[in-house]
């Protein structure tokens, strides 16, 4: 065992995988000679040299685009944009085109991409810097997208991401990078996408969230099972598809259901939640189901005092639960 | 034009210090780029003309008249900043009367709305040109090419300003592009393109007036690009050491437009020891005082977190 932190855990999958597969590749602005802006590539040109470590331009559209052409030649990029409020350009090439190269030529293609960036705020990133763009990729078919929230899932979701044959958005959120420590085995492993992780086991009501909202939500849950509410904390890890399987049998058993997510609340991961329970566990719930999501705002204010208006806290998330608990 | 350079260096460097010492925020440096800033602004109307930004524009802004009680208030994150509100990072926002519009962070989206302002000023039968700056790096992105193009399919009164300063953060500029110069690319919008010493204020003045001149008589856009150094890592968060050499630094520093200008004007016995000495205390003392200002000053209230989402 060795503990690390998050971006290391990101660092050390991308590592190992060109290190054993000759067709991944890296291409994104400042990961070379600088390591990244936050140093997920630190060291990668001087042992993978210029060609698979590619210092682009400033051309979000065109990471994307030429990721896919590799890919589609069968090469396995990994195409980083350096923070994911930069990544609308590439809707055009990853919603428009990667996730229906396959659909569009009857399977012949396929786009095994991994499109990584740093996502979330609660870090002074201001409009520009803090964004949750996950719910915009899961709204699209052909896409997997997949959020970790510990170096352990980090590590060996991204490596299964690189190995996967469709097109993956892989969200680190920013925060968790330096923040978030935790053990990960000196052997070889993988985490699978599209399953869910039951983070703590409870009886009374289902929390389900994902990114640094987990590291949240367990403390709140922890606060409760003090006072004898027992909550089951969810963390979806992958937003595409979600595990409908762990969060129905899980709401079935609880017959409560709350959900926490950084983004904004309207047509978010949350919604879709609900919408999987309110179709599928009608009838097991014993509350309206809850959704705790980021305010109504366009973009995350800079100043101290408006960032915080903007991001759930621990005691958001308890008093959430103490008022389900009540229900 | 003196005074506004020096004001602009003494602030930048202030806030530089205040980040380093945990009381601002966020700071990307405009030291290095003063002449270009500067002298743009003085060829053109201010108050008439639009002036679309970046985040290094800090000069543009001093030139512009934005004060450095407002300014420090945004690196302190301080209510009452006129761009945001503090809403956003330090220089980020909009003052429309000064006809500055710095919307966002994300490199090259200022453009294609700068061509759309120009747009609107020609339908509106203003006289008005747009001046719009952006890096290097800016001038990879598809938004720079359909900006360029569009200005000129349309003959639009738009100033592309490209603050060359060869780094897009780490990324030096033969990994950028394949051509040496960003102006040899009006040839193919078919519009004037001109490389220029960008730390000297004579020649920028100089060919901005006659591309504004140009603009307004409907004969369309020019791209000007000012070859100018950048002094400082990326932002207070980078690392220069990491993809710069000391040397490389050392001699970026001898172009120094703020040394350039004070040179010549001594030359030309136009200032004299005593009077740099007398602009300076002044310029230190409105900073000093600015800064104390924003230390006393509030964060915003949150109260208005929800206000502006819609009319
Ligand atoms: C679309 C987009 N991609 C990436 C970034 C991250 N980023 C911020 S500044 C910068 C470099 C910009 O270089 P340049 O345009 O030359 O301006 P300079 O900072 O050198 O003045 C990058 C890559 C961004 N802000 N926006
Ligand atoms: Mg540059």
């Amino acid at each position: 065992m060795q503990e690390i932190n998050l971006i290391e855990a990101v660092r050390q999958a991308m590592y190992e995988e060109m290190d054993r597969d000759q067709s991944v590749f890296i291409l994104g602005e400042d990961i070379g000679v600088r390591g990244g802006v936050f140093l997920a590539t630190d060291g990668f040109l001087e042992v993978f040299g210029a060609k698979r470590v590619i210092d682009t331009p400033i051309s979000e559209s065109a990471i994307a685009g030429v990721a896919l052409g590799a890919a589609m030649r069968g090469m396995r990029p990994i195409a980083e944009i350096e923070f994911a409020d930069f990544i609308w350009p590439v809707f055009n090439q990853i919603l428009g085109e990667a996730a229906r190269l396959r659909y569009g030529t009857e399977g012949k293609l396929q786009a095994p991409l991994v499109l990584r960036a740093p996502y979330g705020g609660g870090i002074r990133g201001g409009l520009y810097h803090s964004q949750s763009p996950e719910a915009y990729f899961a709204h699209t078919p052909g896409l997997k997208v997949v959020a970790p929230a510990t170096p352990f899932d980090a590590k060996g979701l991204l490596k299964t991401a690189i190995r996967d044959d469709d097109p993956v958005i892989f969200l680190e959120h920013k925060k968790t990078y330096r923040l978030v420590k935790g053990n990960i085995p000196e052997e070889e492993y993988t985490v699978p996408i599209g399953k869910a992780d039951v983070k703590l086991q409870g009886t009374d009501i289902t929390l389900i969230t994902y990114g640094l909202m987990l590291h949240h939500c367990v403390e709140a849950a922890r606060s409760l099972k003090k006072g004898n509410v027992d909550v089951e904390v969810i963390d979806l890890r992958t937003l595409r598809p979600i595990d409908q399987d762990t969060v129905i049998g899980s709401v079935m058993k609880t017959g409560k259901a709350l959900i926490v997510h950084e983004d904004t609340l309207a047509l978010g991961i949350g919604a879709e939640i609900s919408a999987i329970l309110a179709e599928n566990v009608f009838d097991s719930l014993d509350a309206p189901i809850r959704r705790l999501a980021g305010p109504e705002v366009p973009a995350m204010p800079f100043s101290p005092t408006l960032e915080s208006q903007f991001m759930i806290t621990t005691s958001d998330i308890i008093e959430a639960l103490k008022e389900l608990s009540e229900y | 034009m003196y005074t506004t350079m020096v004001k602009s260096r003494l602030l930048d460097q202030r806030v530089w210090q205040l980040n380093r010492q945990g009381r601002a925020a966020l700071v990307a440096s405009s030291q290095g780029h003063e002449a270009l800033q500067v002298a743009s602004v003085y060829a053109l109307r201010k108050g008439e003309d639009l002036f679309y930004t970046y985040y290094r524009d800090l000069a543009v802004m001093v030139a512009l008249g934005v004060t450095p009680r407002e300014i420090i208030l945004g690196y302190m994150a301080k209510s009452g900043e006129p761009m945001s509100g503090s809403r956003q990072f330090p220089t980020q926002g909009a003052i429309p009367d000064l006809g500055l519009v710095n919307l966002s962070n994300v490199v090259a989206t200022q453009l294609p709305q700068a061509v759309g302002a120009a747009l609107a000023c020609v339908q509106q039968q203003s006289d008005a040109v747009v001046a719009v700056y952006f890096g290097d790096g800016a001038s990879s992105t598809g938004d720079c090419h359909e900006a360029m193009n569009f200005a000129s399919v349309h003959k639009l009164p738009v100033l592309f300003i490209c603050e060359n300063n060869g780094y897009a953060i780490s990324v030096p500029l033969e990994k950028q592009m394949a051509v040496k110069n960003v102006s040899v690319r009006a040839v193919s919008y078919n519009m004037p393109g001109f490389t220029i010493d960008g730390t000297n204020v004579s020649e920028v003045f100089k060919v901005v007036s006659a591309a504004a001149k140009r603009a307004r008589k409907g004969e369309g856009p020019t791209l000007i690009e000012g070859i100018v150094e950048r002094y400082l890592p990326h932002t207070g968060d980078d690392d220069d050491k990491r993809y710069r050499s000391e040397d490389e630094l050392a001699k970026a520093k001898e172009k120094d437009p703020v040394q350039i200008l004070k040179q010549r004007l001594k030359r030309e016995d136009i200032l004299t020891d005593a009077i740099d000495l007398e602009i300076h205390d002044l310029v230190k003392a409105s900073i000093d005082d600015a800064t104390e200002y924003g230390e006393s000053a509030p964060y915003p209230d949150p109260e208005g977190f929800y206000d502006h989402v819609y009319s």
